[in-house]
């Protein structure tokens, strides 16, 4: 009976200790993430200096829209008459024709502004981030188009699908409080 | 970089067959052929105009990330949820409060916010704060991983039955629970023990977050995804129909440490609310095969072989150890190509070599860096090196899980009544209606209820 007891709390000594171990290494985790990870968090952007508009973002990404679009800094932009963004390379005309266009869903409105000038706009709800156009205009323009996680439709994945799929690893966790990495705006590296 | 810019800069002109145009091209060609001398990627080719009818900029919009403040109550719906599940499944013992806490969670972490983040993912998260000292964890992840954890210690695997999304989903669908035998349950398992190596792996080594990748119901959550992936998650599911839970019995990594932390657990479920009575009622009442029934000692002519069965088991443990060290050592370059550095220095090195023709965009990027293939080729080689050390824990780990299973398989626990099991029981409550105590119970206390008004 002695023997049974003591064997009973020899093995309550070893669960409690072991427990109190897995506790121990639970805190320890906890505290060691704590003390290093950031107060404010990341999420995900392209570097548009590192992007190279293969078009993976807009087939990788989870959403069946893409979260990624292509943004104008307007500053850059040269507001040209041929914009080899907006036109595919032998245009029929200089136009706003469909068979002109580049963008594959007409996304890009152009618009007069005085002669010879023209905008062009992005409208998010039809572009789906292929960079075609970001292509164009990185080839031949001024760099003005380029693309960005936009985080209204941004899910945040933990892993970001595109980022794996990302042949230029452009992909970067950058700070919520700072969520783009706009051109025009920022220091060249 | 200057050469593949002026390559595409000549495709347009192939075939020039608009006159009107021609001009304007060669204008182009010739302007971007400058620039491409003489600025560097991505400065001004064409000045930005002057405009004269007092056109101003449009400002470019950026849309806000989400608040800070919404993983923190994310984080406050995880501890909530989790204290009201201990207390439904301990104290209350209601199943049926418990499927609607689960349901709610299912809506809120699974529908709601999309299924990230969560305490599975967590893992590599932690993994990579241990092994990459420039990486800062989320700190709701951080949570995330930690908090089901204490709870276990506490109480039970209350996250599996009643908070985890993907727990519930399958719980949900479960319609006609087949019993699968302990041994092929438990062969099964390895799967999920190999899965979480291979996800610590990974992770430590910075290569990807694989539990993310194949998150088999996270294309549910977000109603689209990588169609691989939700053909994955509808088998999982239609298996679900017939073996409860099948992702959380053989794949779930984080199941992995709940189920070693339950063993520990300090409450945890019991099917009986006081005293077993070993009326059978609760022998099929599990459709996850958790309960165990009473044991005596082995029987007078079984004994003999049970011994000699373990003491080669045990023989074989290492021997298992042995064979994982050396596959996963084996292994190791094709584990590394899991990589994109190695991915990418494989290619480079196929380019440069002559074995392959022509380029892909991994290797023009690489090449736009202008980094030297020098660097590339030794960074790739630090990696194989890490991943023979890794393949060979990995390999290790597995081997012993397999041996450690066989060993757990052939020894008898002297066990008095009927019990859930404390690994594997997912706290979800189905068991408790089938005990004729807990019904003794439910009256009782009614009764008490009805005497009181």
């Amino acid at each position: 009976m002695t023997d049974k007891q003591e064997s009973m709390n020899r093995r309550k000594f070893l669960r409690e200790g072991l427990w109190g171990a897995c506790l121990a290494g639970a805190g320890t985790a906890a505290g060691l993430s704590v003390a290093k990870s950031n107060s404010d968090n990341t999420v995900w952007q392209i570097d548009p200096y590192k992007c190279i508009a293969c078009g993976n973002c807009a087939t990788y990404c989870v959403l069946e829209d893409s979260a990624v679009k292509c943004v104008q800094a307007y500053a850059m932009c040269g507001y040209c008459d041929l914009c080899t963004a907006y036109l595919v390379p032998e245009p029929k005309a200089l136009d706003t024709g469909a068979e002109n266009e580049l963008c594959p869903t007409g996304a890009i409105k152009r618009t007069y502004v005085e002669d010879p000038y023209y905008e062009y706009t992005i409208d998010e709800s039809l572009c789906n981030g292929c960079g075609k156009c970001v292509k164009g205009c990185m080839v031949f323009g001024n760099g003005s188009l380029f693309l960005q996680v936009r985080h209204d439709r941004c899910k945040n994945c933990n892993e970001c699908a595109i980022a794996a799929a990302c042949p230029s690893q452009a992909f970067k966790r950058v700070p919520a409080d700072q969520p783009y990495l706009l051109k025009g705006t920022d220091q060249k590296p | 970089m200057h050469s593949s810019r002026e390559s595409l800069s000549s495709v347009p002109f192939k075939n020039m067959s608009n006159p009107p145009f021609c001009g304007a091209w060669i204008v182009m060609f010739l302007i971007a052929i400058l620039g491409s001398c003489l600025v560097a990627q991505g400065e001004i080719r064409f000045p930005p105009p002057e405009f004269e009818s007092g056109y101003t900029f449009p400002q470019t919009t950026s849309p806000a990330a989400q608040p800070v403040i919404r993983e923190y109550i994310d984080a406050a719906v995880l501890i909530g949820g989790l204290l009201l599940a201990s207390y439904l499944i301990l104290k209350r013992r209601s199943r049926r409060a418990v499927f609607a806490l689960m349901i709610g969670s299912l809506l809120y972490f699974g529908f709601l916010r999309d299924g990230c983040i969560c305490p599975i993912g967590a893992i590599q998260n932690v993994t990579l704060t241990v092994f990459d000292s420039s990486y800062a964890i989320p700190i709701a992840a951080a949570i995330f991983f930690v908090v089901p954890l204490v709870f276990t210690l506490f109480h039970g695997r209350v996250f599996c039955g009643a908070i985890c999304p993907l727990g519930a989903i399958q719980d949900a669908v479960l319609i006609r629970p087949v019993a699968v035998p302990r041994g092929l349950e438990s062969g099964l398992r390895l799967i999920a023990y190999t899965y979480f190596g291979a996800a610590v792996l990974f992770a430590a080594t910075g290569s990807a977050f694989v539990i993310c990748r194949y998150d088999p119901f996270v294309g549910f959550f977000r109603l689209g995804g990588n169609w691989n992936i939700l053909v994955i998650g509808a088998s999982l599911l239609l298996i679900g129909l017939f073996v409860g839970r099948p992702y959380c019995r053989f794949l779930c990594p984080y199941g992995v440490i709940l189920r070693q932390l339950s063993r520990l657990s300090k409450r945890r479920v019991t099917i009986t609310p006081n005293e077993c009575i070993q009326c059978r009622l609760c022998e099929n009442a599990c459709p996850f095969g958790a309960i165990r029934e009473p044991t005596g000692d082995w029987p007078e002519g079984e004994y003999r072989i049970a011994k000699r069965r373990l003491a080669l088991f045990l023989v074989l443990l290492p021997i298992l150890i042995a064979g994982g060290v050396w596959g996963g050592y084996t292994l190791r370059n094709q584990l590394a190509r899991v990589h994109p550095r190695v991915r990418t220095a494989e290619r480079i090195y196929l380019e440069e070599a002559g074995k392959v023709q022509g380029t892909t965009n991994v290797s023009d990027a690489f090449r736009a860096t202008g980094q030297t293939t020098d660097l590339l080729y030794e960074d790739a080689t630090k990696i194989r090196t890490r991943f023979g050390l890794g393949g060979a824990l990995l390999g290790g780990f597995v081997g012993l899980m397999a041996g450690g299973k066989l060993i757990a398989l052939s020894v008898r626990r002297r066990r008095t009544e009927y019990e859930a099991d404390a690994a594997s029981c997912f706290a979800c409550g189905r068991c408790y209606k089938f005990c004729p105590k807990e019904h003794e119970r439910l009256t009782k206390s009614r009764e008490a209820v009805a005497g009181h008004a």
